[in-house]
């Protein structure tokens, strides 16, 4: 378990981060989700330790990280960055060997982690000749060749064509699975909220929201349900506490003001007709994130 | 399983990447292809004007043959049968000039030449009073050896360390620039990583120098220059072995001076100081390589001592001493630029954008 606490940093007077703490639990994925310049990208480089912070800790299984325990992390960072000269296969190869993997081990792995995201044919081109959608699956590569025990990646999925994110996605969800920590940041909310299993809302330097997507979106959730019918819904409207949004023959959107009035007007429902459908209806990851950063 | 690597093998393995981009790499191998053949073709021709014949063809009879004997090393005697034999050689153009029995004027043999007789001939053949110098200056021509010698210790170093020291800034904001250092020091410590661009340029560089040094052992021995190469060696050990720390000194210097900016354009708002640093030592032994004081004072000063000392002890103006009291002041210089070099390294290889003042870089 990744924990971050009170982590502050100001650059030159201005604060950048104010008292950011969150946790990254193994075998999740972890979205990180802000505006720009709200403090993502700051965020992770001081996890990562390339940046240093001004106050607060990072901890890992409760003690503080070391460069040792660095070692074990993957990065990708916001601006991408390979030697363009080297080879694909070449490069990712020299990364886990500098992550301390025997030449044989380390070509092993890059080969078939290369060939996991779809590079296989590439392996003996420069990096520079790439498309910037196949730097992007190199640059991951890099992230991932060592068989980090907790991944940081900043924006995995910008510049990526939407095969290539089911490919990264589908690959990052792996190694969730087999017990990696992930932190991914991203702009693509409707990516965020397909993929993770807990989310961090950081605006203006704050965490404004932190804990599993369920949760937030249950702790967001109105009464608001949907109710698709037979006949004609149109006695909604005279229901007491119930607020109607939209309104079309057998379909209606409403609120309700509370768990006793849902069942109420579910009975009622159910009375005038057959119910081809009665569900809560989740606030979206945009809407959330639009109601926490104000 | 991935354990992590010693500082030793992390250094290595980043040395081992700089040294395989840059053999890759095809403008360095050609320059260097360059720089051997111009080595091997200076040392040949060097060895070849030493041993073309000067001497002078002199067309001799049986009578004169023994006037000339003791001249044998500047007159290159050709016997003929008579005196109108050495004529017609000299008619021919065969000879420069004939001696045949007869003369005037106390003389028993005579000069014949052409439209006129090389005066050496007659110099040489001359009677000159017994001189006394009082001053004796042993080498008289030695001007232009020394000069030759300066030159060559002060191009050679110019260009290694030139080349390789632009490398090493290049390698470094080439990092910055893409970023792909934030990867490494997440995997690697940022010492060990300044370390390895280190060792792997110094490793180049002095590949150049040993490689260049067989070149001109190879040339001089198959042209038989053995006695400029006896005189050589030791002086060419002192200029590897002073080479190696100044090298490594200078390469520190300009890793720490690349950190601190940005972008490829900016390397020479940091590292001109340092250019001028290496270019000095040969401009200074071109203009000075006759002075003493200024040659004592270079070959002390940790920056030119890699051609200062080598050229003094290659004349045999120091003393045994000499270039291990510099090397020790060398070596203290070296460990210190190591030392800064590393703190700016540290400090400047992660802030991006304007280039970083030497002032924040030293102190934070």
């Amino acid at each position: 378990m990744l924990e971050l606490n009170g982590i502050t940093k100001s650059y030159g007077g201005r604060r950048v981060l104010d008292d950011v703490g969150f946790t990254v639990a193994p075998g999740r994925l972890t979205g990180f989700v802000g505006g720009n310049g709200a403090g993502k990208t700051t965020t992770m480089r001081i996890i990562l330790g390339v940046l240093a912070k001004d106050a607060g800790t990072v901890t890992l299984d409760g003690a503080p990280v070391t460069a040792a325990d660095r070692r074990r992390f993957g990065y990708m960072p916001e601006e991408r960055g390979l030697y363009p000269k080297m080879k694909v296969l070449e490069h990712i190869v020299y990364l886990a060997r500098l992550h301390g993997f025997s030449k044989s081990d380390a070509t092993t792995r890059a080969t078939a982690l290369l060939e996991e995201l779809g590079l296989g044919e590439r392996l003996g081109d420069d990096v520079e000749t790439l498309s910037l959608g196949n730097q992007q699956r190199a640059q991951i590569a890099a992230a991932l060749v060592h068989d980090p025990q907790v991944l940081i990646l900043d924006e995995p999925f910008s510049g990526l064509d939407p095969l290539a994110v089911d490919v990264v996605a589908g690959v990052l969800q792996g190694r969730a699975a087999q017990g990696t920590a992930v932190l991914f940041s991203s702009h693509q909310l409707d990516v965020v909220e397909r993929l993770c299993d807990d989310l961090v809302i950081i605006a203006g330097g704050t965490i404004r929201a932190a804990g599993s997507r369920d949760d937030l979106r249950a702790a967001h959730s109105t009464r608001r349900f949907e109710l698709v019918s037979a006949g004609d819904a149109g006695w909604l409207r005279e229901e007491p506490g119930i607020t109607v949004l939209e309104f079309d023959g057998g379909y209606a959107l409403f609120d309700a003001d509370s768990d006793d009035t849902v069942q109420t007007v579910l009975r009622r429902a159910v009375a005038a007709g057959d119910v081809a459908s009665f569900a809560p209806r989740h606030p979206s990851l945009a809407q959330i994130f639009k109601e926490v950063i104000q | 399983m991935n354990t992590a690597p010693s500082f030793a093998s992390s250094t290595w393995l980043v040395a081992e990447r700089e040294i395989g981009s840059k053999l890759r790499s095809k403008a360095f191998l050609i320059s260097t292809g360059i720089l051997f053949l111009i080595t091997l073709a200076g040392v040949l021709w060097a060895g070849f004007a030493a041993q073309s014949d000067t001497r002078i063809p002199v067309a001799v009879t049986g009578e004169t043959a023994q006037i000339i004997a003791p001249l044998d090393s500047a007159v290159d005697a050709t016997e003929v049968g008579s005196a109108e034999a050495a004529r017609d050689l000299v008619r021919e153009g065969e000879v420069d000039a004939a001696i045949i029995p007869g003369g005037e004027g106390g003389f028993d043999f005579t000069v014949v030449g052409d439209d006129a007789v090389p005066s050496s001939l007659l110099s040489a053949l001359s009677v000159s009073p017994p001189v006394e110098l009082l001053q004796p200056d042993g080498d008289g021509d030695d001007g232009l050896m020394r000069y030759f010698v300066s030159l060559a210790f002060g191009v050679v170093f110019l260009m290694a360390a030139a080349t390789f020291g632009s490398t090493i800034a290049q390698s470094v904001v080439e990092e910055k620039a893409t970023r792909v250092v934030e990867l490494l020091i997440s995997a690697v410590p940022t010492r060990a990583l300044l370390a390895g661009k280190v060792v792997g340029n110094t490793v180049l560089a002095m590949g150049q120098i040993i490689g260049l040094a067989a070149v001109a052992v190879v040339g001089l021995t198959v042209t038989g220059q053995t006695e400029l190469l006896a005189g050589l060696g030791a002086p060419l050990v002192w200029f590897a072995v002073f080479f190696l720390f100044g090298f490594v000194l200078l390469a520190s210097l300009f890793a720490a001076a690349a950190a601190m900016v940005s972008r490829q354009e900016d390397i020479g708002s940091t590292t001109t100081p340092l250019t001028f640093l290496v270019m000095a030592p040969y401009f200074l032994v071109i203009f000075f390589n006759d002075n003493p004081t200024v040659m004592t004072i270079m070959s002390y000063v940790p920056f030119s001592a890699p051609v200062g000392m080598p050229v003094r002890v290659f004349f045999g103006d120091a003393q045994w001493w000499e270039p291990i009291v510099s090397l020790v002041i060398l070596l203290i210089t070296c460990v210190a630029a190591i030392w800064v070099g590393a703190k700016i390294y540290e400090n400047s290889i992660l802030r991006m954008g304007a280039r970083v003042r030497l002032k924040e870089a030293l102190s934070a």
